[in-house]
């Protein structure tokens, strides 16, 4: 466990919303971007002195460009709905994770610089100048906010944090303060082609590895191409999906389908990472670079299908985003979804009966499953509203004889956040994460009690990176989260 | 007294119409660069118009949310609609044989509007969150709407005023007989009533009234789930990105 100087949060014996505690998250934020990481991005590499005109104009220039950024600002009646949603708000109890505060540090300025009420009678509504403290706080509190979108479930008018977020993330980045995690991270994609770094040699070992693995496993042999023109499909996958745990036992898994298939799949090296990180930071430009990668890699292998492995942020920019920034995808095969996400992919295999699958592998495992926030609320699989919620759980079913599901208010469309999301998966930021998964845990907790619960299942590489690092603090075993397609691979008989 | 409060209602009107139209146009000229509906979203158009009008007319996400605010919520909005349609019976002659008929349901409304703006007024007080969010602006909204249903309250329980007047005047202000306007009884709830509701209609368009039209128009509730079926580029995306292509 790292060594940390803050204290995890208690279980509460009933989910009570806590009392306010003005300030406690009150900080720096997480590290702030080098000049270095700012550039290839096409951002300033430090704050600029004229800043505060520029945050301005930029403001400015997003209100005319996003309608949900326009109507967002002006439409909140402060009702109270959202106060209680936030994961960040019940681990911290700090207000200002609550997400109307959280938006109203951005609405403070726009109401001052854009709106006659505030430039007439600012302290009657609450604007306010944006001076170097406000600046501050945006760059504190809007890295306090996984993106999650359950603010929005709740609002009664839709109003989603997120875009706040993202706009107010651009903004800063526009004046010179940028995040160092997205940042960087964004600018390996853009120089190796995926956020580890990892160069095609190391990724070509690694899949030999595996395949080597598998074969001692199962005696059978299971490729795992890379690069491979002409193959059907490409796959593209988060880059822990490489080398991390749990995610590397459901590459493997995917691996299994695609043999049992019997369909030809490749990885890409210039396309070697699902997850966007432009999205995190709200930049159309970079977030739409980064997703060309996919539609060049496809181009140039040659491929007739996209499947998308477990990755949440991913799939959302792949359901919801693709098709608007890299498309039209009319060179790919019409009578698959594009892009299909793995889950999709396999569960057509279970329901045609094509997979050959023995549960008691799984015996030893009793399952949750945990919705990941943007596979929940910004995606969806299968051909009906809500197939997001029931494909995975059905693949889960299928490969395992012991499921239950988390209480109803912390599942589907009202889960809650791992706590990692959004850009925040980063270790100067490890209060913060362990306090916001204090939901979570706390949902665990109840089926580890009342069903003997053993693990929890997601398809999303930050949720199950974040859950390896926060279990222990709440008194669980780092590896009680699995991949869903770590099931898939234990439970299937190749042949 | 008439003139100035003729005159009144002629800028009020026009700020309301004017603003509102403004700010609509704005909404609706700004465009949704990328798809982003809450999921589980509907599918087709017609599933949307439904999502739409679950929000607008049973406040759905706010039930879910919280019941206490969907509840006063709901007693207002509810009421103030009876409260305006019984209102239509100034402005209109011959008065519609339906608005007659919502007269005495119209009569009693006052009373729910009364209770849910108390409500809402208490909560934002009481309840430490809402207390932390809120600003003078939120308490003084509430508050003008507590002495308009008030004031209009107290001219049908209390105090009456003398209404076939009032409806001459409101019809001489409404065919624009210019400074030939009927005289306006001169009764202190009147006056309050006429004054309260003249600022909010100018506040309207500047305030956080806007959530009116904006539940309309926000993206996360008006889009349909559709996006790898259909191709959604926003005209600026496509002039920045892809004019040269094509």
């Amino acid at each position: 466990m790292a060594k940390v100087n803050f204290e995890t949060p208690a279980f509460r014996p009933y989910p009570l919303i806590p009392a306010l505690q003005p300030d406690v998250m009150k900080g720096e934020g997480p590290f702030v971007a080098k000049p270095n990481m700012q550039e290839p991005l096409g951002y300033p590499g430090e704050l600029l002195d004229n800043w505060q005109e520029v945050a301005i104009a930029k403001m400015g220039e997003l209100l005319k460009k996003y309608r949900s950024f326009r109507v967002f600002l002006d439409a909140c009646v402060k009702c109270g709905a959202c106060t209680d949603k936030c994961h960040y708000l019940l681990g911290t109890a700090d207000p200002k994770n609550m997400p109307v505060a959280r938006q109203d540090l951005l609405r403070q300025v726009y109401r001052r610089y854009f709106t006659w009420g505030g430039k007439l009678f600012p302290n009657l509504v609450g604007a306010q100048d944006l001076t170097k403290e406000v600046l501050d706080d945006w760059y504190n509190y809007y890295h306090q906010c996984s993106q999650c979108r359950r603010c929005s479930v709740f609002c009664p008018y839709g109003i989603d944090t997120a875009e706040i977020s993202m706009a107010a993330r651009e903004i800063m980045d526009c004046v010179g303060k940028g995040q160092k995690y997205c940042n960087e991270i964004i600018g390996k994609v853009y120089k190796i082609g995926n956020n580890l770094g990892l160069p095609e040699p190391a990724l070509r070992d690694t899949l030999a590895g595996l395949e080597e693995d598998i074969k001692l496993d199962t005696d059978v042999d299971v490729r795992l191409p890379l690069n491979e023109a002409g193959a059907e499909i490409l796959v593209v996958t988060p880059s822990a999906d490489f080398f991390a745990e749990p995610h590397i036992d459901g590459l493997v898994g995917y691996a299994k389908v695609f043999h049992q298939a019997g369909i030809s799949w490749t990885l890409s090296s210039h396309a070697s990472e699902a997850a966007n990180f432009g999205m995190f930071i709200g930049s159309y430009d970079n977030m739409r670079r980064v997703a060309l990668r996919i539609r060049e890699a496809a181009l140039d292998l040659k491929v007739k299908r996209i499947v998308f492995g477990e990755c949440g942020h991913a799939w959302r920019v792949a359901y919801s985003f693709l098709n608007t920034l890299a498309g039209p995808f009319d060179f790919l095969d019409q009578r698959y979804p594009i892009p299909q996400h793995i889950c999709e992919f396999t569960y057509d295999l279970i329901q045609r009966g094509a997979l050959k699958l023995d549960k008691s592998a799984n015996d030893h495992r009793r399952i949750t499953f945990h919705d990941s926030c943007n596979v929940a609320r910004a995606s969806r699989m299968g051909n009906i509203p809500g197939g997001q919620f029931i494909i995975p759980r059905a693949i889960i079913k299928a490969t395992c004889n012991y499921y239950y599901d988390m209480p109803a208010d912390t599942i589907h469309d009202q889960t809650f956040c791992c706590g990692g999301g959004g850009g925040l998966l980063t270790d100067d930021l490890m209060e913060l994460r362990v306090k916001g998964a204090l939901p979570r845990m706390e949902a665990l907790k109840q089926v580890v009690d009342n069903y003997g619960v053993t693990h929890m299942a997601a398809i999303c590489a930050i949720c199950k990176s974040q859950f390896t690092k926060v279990l222990p603090f709440y008194g669980f075993r780092l590896d009680q989260i699995v991949s869903v397609h770590q099931l898939v691979s234990d439970a299937i008989i190749l042949k | 007294m008439t003139t100035l409060y003729a005159i009144l209602l002629y800028v009020a009107t026009l700020i309301f119409v004017l603003g509102l139209a403004y700010r609509i146009y704005e909404y609706a000229s700004v465009p949704a660069p990328l798809k982003i509906p809450t999921m589980p979203a509907p599918l087709t158009r017609k599933g949307v118009v439904l999502r739409i009008l679950g929000e607008v007319v049973l406040f759905q996400s706010l039930f879910r949310s919280n019941k206490w605010i969907w509840l006063f919520g709901m007693m207002f909005h509810l009421a103030l609609w009876v409260v305006l349609l019984r209102h239509l019976r100034y402005f209109i002659e011959p008065v519609w044989t339906w608005v007659v008929l919502v007269q005495p349901l119209g009569k009693y409304a006052s009373f729910v509007l009364f209770i849910g703006l108390v409500g809402l007024l208490i909560r934002r007080i009481v309840v430490e969150r809402i207390r932390y969010i809120s600003n003078p602006s939120d308490y003084l909204l509430l508050i003008l709407l507590l002495v308009i249903g008030s004031s209009g309250a107290m001219m049908t329980f209390v105090k009456h005023t003398d209404i076939v007047q009032l409806k001459a005047f409101i019809l001489s202000v409404m065919y624009l007989e210019l400074f030939h306007w009927q005289p306006l009884p001169l009764d202190m709830p009147l006056l309050i009533h006429l004054a309260a509701v003249i600022s909010l209609m100018i506040i309207f368009p500047f305030s956080k009234l806007l959530h009116a039209p904006g539940v309309f128009f926000s993206p996360t509730r008006n889009q349909v789930d559709n996006a790898r079926e259909h191709r959604h580029v926003a005209r600026w995306a496509i002039e920045k990105f892809e004019t040269s292509s094509t």
